[in-house]
């Protein structure tokens, strides 16, 4: 019997398969969200300086909020733009 | 007792020292009325990112300090209204987290790449447990020595 390495697919069945979104702040045990440090906050917003949505971070719910939270201390301090274009 | 955190943007026009007065005036206001400063943060001059009050930098301070009683908060928010030299303020009452994210940062433990901190304090952490099971486990056996010891003498 052909062992299972012989099989060949004509097509790659990997193509197409995305890496699972996870919660960063889960996964690396962070608690707190520093609303001083925008380098951070960056990475949640688009480059008009919108909250990006769960469904492209992949925060989970509970810190979605606190990062929404976050960038929104952030832009009342002046560290993020309320409206920007090119921000990135 | 609650950890709050003030961070405010102090005019850069005004020179050097008064900018540094500005700061003492308020942290000595925190101490007359009986709260427990923590920390002092010269965030220092940075830019803004829109302009405020046709200035486009600004001086960052923040400071951390406890209290018993939130009524501080609402007399230290109309000195902030009532300073010409202070262009924007934020009063944040910290959870236990956020205190020790500040006591973790003062460290240094908390570098610029957060992400990898996060990584390194799990490591640590799993060392730290593999001490106690250590010394747990020495320890019952140190225990009968010393009772011997004491038996002894």
């Amino acid at each position: 019997m052909a062992s299972r390495d012989d099989i060949k697919f004509l097509s790659n069945p990997k193509i197409g398969q995305r890496a699972k979104k996870y919660c960063r702040f889960r996964k690396f045990g962070i608690k707190h969200i520093d609303y001083k440090d925008p380098d951070f906050l960056k990475q949640f917003i688009n480059e008009q300086g919108k909250i990006l949505p769960r469904r492209i971070t992949g925060n989970s719910l509970k810190y979605q909020k606190k990062v929404a939270t976050a960038v929104k201390r952030a832009r009342h301090l002046a560290l993020l733009p309320y409206v920007a274009d090119l921000l990135k | 007792m609650n950890q709050y955190e003030v961070t405010f943007i102090v005019d850069p026009v005004l020179s050097g020292d008064e900018i540094n007065a500005t700061a003492q005036t308020y942290v000595d206001h925190l101490q007359s009325e009986g709260c427990k400063i923590v920390h002092v943060d010269e965030m220092g001059l940075k830019q803004l990112a829109y302009p405020l009050k046709k200035r486009t930098t600004g001086v960052y301070y923040c400071i951390e300090f406890s209290t018993d009683g939130g009524s501080i908060i609402s007399k230290l928010e109309l000195a902030f209204r009532r300073d010409e030299r202070i262009m924007r303020f934020l009063t944040v009452k910290l959870d236990k987290y956020g205190v020790k994210y500040n006591d973790d940062k003062r460290k240094g433990l908390i570098g610029r790449k957060r992400q990898d901190s996060g990584k390194e304090e799990k490591r640590k952490q799993e060392p730290a447990k593999e001490v106690k099971k250590k010394v747990a486990a020495a320890a019952p056996a140190a225990t009968p020595a010393a009772a011997s010891t004491s038996e002894e003498e």
